[in-house]
């Protein structure tokens, strides 16, 4: 509004100066302020990406020394004062249960689930075999006989044996340095005694999830967008419009919870596939989530061509649909590629609904219908429990400051590369 | 007859085609609006809605969680709606139409719309609770743990960063709609731009902050993502009562009781009631919102 750049000179009508002004002390610090805190949300924008990283850091610089140190002490003390140091952090936290206990809360729906994350669980065999080799303490054979031995028996005593062998078996090595050189490995294992954090399969898990939701809600929400914005009249509308945007206002986590309870089952008695909770699911929930953003914004788009292209169109003799998919649809391409990014955005950092419908298990293949692991899921399953300034901590700020990267480049995309281009595009230039 | 027109078999189709998915959706709409109410039904009663979770939270209601909910939405509120209305007014009001700060601030806060809510959660974690909370701790109470975890006060500043941008774009909608030439004839008047602002637009645009705070609530009550490390609690015996204290949340109850719990056959009523009330929940406060929004635009028109 530049209509206060005029500053309102009262009544000097004697003539004096028209240079001296009266400070209005309120008025003053009153934009002051409102500047102030107007200016504030690009710090926050700030703030999180750096507070975002630097919980990440450590990673990359090598504080190894004091690592090393602590490692060695821990080996030299003998295992017992470790498991104490550790359970606590693991009891304190018990309220929130391990992601492996919460992959067994969702399997205990599903027996080929189960078989299926067994199998990929596989540490176990390879924890036996760096057990042989440094079975030299007698606790931890103790322990891998009750494990095998609890194996078939009890699930659940399993579960318990299992989050507490890492906790037996601190990190003897250099676990930073580690980290960053796992980081391109393919198995996602934070909680071993060889932990590995190959952030490799939880990538390929978000973006088949990612790739499916996109295919299920783009081409829907384009179609619903189209009808509205050039065939509906004006009533329907009104009606079909709020309606879908309604679908916003669902939470994620009633969606998750529906993609849990219902869709699941549905599309498993259709396509018939093991595992319960996979991609596939996870995917058409998320594009529930995703629809009304597509939507909205492709049908501002398309209700954004001008009206002339339409009766120019209609005028040469096309049809009504010759005249919205020639005519209008490619007008306003711009912004529906717009919509399917902030769409994609939408999709890729989705937490909740990850957690409750991909069944979490971070597999590397591109079948749609295995269970996989999200990175967002990832952060929101482990954050709870892992011990602060853990490289299991630092690894999923990592994870977070990766994810913030990725949305904020595709919203800068989106709003500078893209509008300029819808612009240009409807000025004829 | 000139206009014997055949029919356009093809024209028909593909109208139908779009039709049908935009009507598809609403369909899965009502569906999951049918299901989950009509599974909640059961569940619902006064007495699931005001008492504590009994037996190992297998039983008994869910008052804990509405409490934190409300007490969640309150503080929340109180932190994002006057920040949200000031940007607003700065946008809409003192900003120059392109300059570089006020473009610079509006992409900030679309960026802020669509950053992932678990990053929020992170910078929650990170800022509030690490970095802010140490401090607090560090300098006031001698390096006791009292602000550095999680609890309700870092959760509510938490959400109030996500539902901030929701605020921001209903005022400047309804800033918007204030007529110019009642801010003229403020001016005309020989007020100030700060008294035009206080006296006319901020009563002018009150609708709009209103229907800015209730999309915010319907926001933050449904969200749990950023919660999930910055406060709530999978099972409290008591209520909240101080702002260093954690909290019970509806949205994270229904995760905990679909996926963490031990038997979620048996806890199936609850789950389907906590999930029936956060749905009618956040769907009567956006009805409402939309039809606030209605009402503003056509006063726009006219």
């Amino acid at each position: 509004m530049n209509l206060f750049k005029k500053k309102i000179i009262p009544e000097q009508s004697t003539g004096i100066s028209f240079t001296k002004k009266r400070i209005r002390w309120d008025d003053f610090f009153a934009e002051k302020i409102i500047k102030g805190v107007a200016f504030l949300s690009i710090a926050i924008i700030v703030l999180i990406f750096f507070f975002v990283f630097r919980e990440s850091v450590p990673i990359f610089t090598s504080n190894s020394k004091a690592d090393k140190a602590k490692a060695d002490s821990s080996k030299v003390n003998i295992a017992p004062v470790s498991k104490t140091e550790k359970q606590e952090t693991y009891g304190a936290e018990s309220n929130d249960s391990s992601p492996k206990q919460e992959q067994y809360g969702v399997t205990t729906e599903d027996k080929d689930q189960k078989q299926e994350q067994y199998g990929v669980t596989t540490e176990e065999p390879q924890k036996q075999e760096q057990y042989g080799v440094q079975t030299n303490d007698e606790p931890k054979q103790e322990q891998y006989g009750v494990q095998t031995a609890e194996d078939t028996t009890d699930k659940l005593a399993n579960k318990e044996i299992k989050t507490e062998n890492p906790s037996v078996e601190t990190k003897t090595e250099d676990n930073n340095k580690n980290a960053l050189a796992t980081l391109k490995s393919k198995d996602w294992q934070p909680v071993s005694d060889n932990p590995r954090y190959g952030i490799l399969p939880l990538l390929i898990g978000t973006l088949k999830v990612t790739l499916i939701s996109i295919l299920f809600a783009g081409p829907l929400a384009i179609l619903a967008a189209l009808y509205t914005a050039v065939f509906a009249n004006k009533r329907m509308k009104e009606i079909i419009k709020p309606a879908i945007e309604m679908l916003a206002g669902f939470p994620s986590v009633v969606i998750g919870f529906f993609a849990l309870m219902v869709i699941a089952s549905v599309l498993q008695s259709v396509f018939h596939y093991s595992s319960r909770l996979n991609a596939f699911v996870g995917g058409i929930a998320m594009g529930l989530a995703a629809i009304p953003v597509i939507f909205t914004i492709a049908e501002d788009a398309i209700s954004s061509v001008p009206k002339t292209y339409y009766e120019a169109s209609l005028a040469l003799g096309a049809n009504k649909w010759q005249t919205a998919f020639f005519v209008m649809l490619p007008a306003a391409t711009p912004g529906i590629f717009a919509a399917l990014l902030l769409g994609i955005g939408r999709v890729f950092g989705e937490t909740m609904i990850a957690l409750m419908a991909t069944g979490n298990a971070a597999l590397m293949g591109l079948n749609p219908f295995e269970s996989v692991r999200t990175l967002a899921a990832t952060i929101g399953a482990e954050m709870a429990e892992v011990v602060f300034g853990d490289t299991h901590y630092n690894v999923l700020f990592l994870i977070g400051s990766m994810l913030f990267i990725f949305t904020f480049a595709l919203n800068a995309f989106a709003e500078f590369y893209v509008k300029g281009h819808l612009i240009k595009r409807i000025q004829g230039k | 007859m000139i206009k014997n027109r055949k029919i356009d078999i093809k024209g028909f189709v593909i109208e139908g085609l779009t039709l049908s998915s935009a009507l598809f959706i609403i369909a899965i709409i009502i569906f999951m609006l049918v299901v989950i109410i009509n599974g909640g039904k059961s569940a619902f009663s006064w007495e699931f809605l005001s008492t504590f979770p009994r037996e190992g939270m297998t039983k008994g209601g869910i008052f804990p969680a509405i409490y934190g909910t409300a007490l969640l939405v309150i503080i929340m509120s109180i932190a994002a709606v006057p920040f949200g209305t000031i940007t607003a007014i700065y946008l809409t009001e003192y900003a120059k139409e392109n300059s570089f700060l006020s473009r610079s601030i509006r992409f900030a806060v679309r960026t802020l719309a669509v950053i992932p809510s678990i990053i929020f959660g992170l910078f929650g974690l990170g800022f509030f609770i690490k970095f802010v909370g140490v401090k607090m701790d560090n300098v006031f109470l001698g390096g006791a743990l009292k602000w550095g975890q999680p609890n309700v006060l870092w959760a509510s500043l938490t959400m109030a960063l996500l539902t901030l941008p929701v605020v921001i774009v209903a005022v400047e909608e309804a800033l918007k709609t204030i007529p110019r030439e009642l801010r003229e004839a403020s001016l005309a008047l020989g007020a100030t731009k700060w008294q035009t602002i206080r006296r006319v637009v901020i009563p002018g645009s009150l609708s709009g902050i209103m229907t800015g705070t209730i999309l915010a609530v319907s926001r933050g009550a449904g969200e749990v993502a950023p919660i999930l490390f910055t406060g709530a609690a999978y099972y409290l015996a008591t209520l909240p009562h101080a702002l260093s204290d954690q909290f019970m949340v509806l949205g994270y109850h229904i995760y905990v009781m679909t996926t963490q719990s031990a038997n979620v056959d048996q806890t199936l009523p609850i789950q389907f009631g906590t999930t029936c009330v956060l749905l009618l929940l956040t769907f009567t406060l956006n009805i409402f919102a939309i039809i606030l929004r209605y009402r503003i635009r056509k006063k726009k028109i006219n």
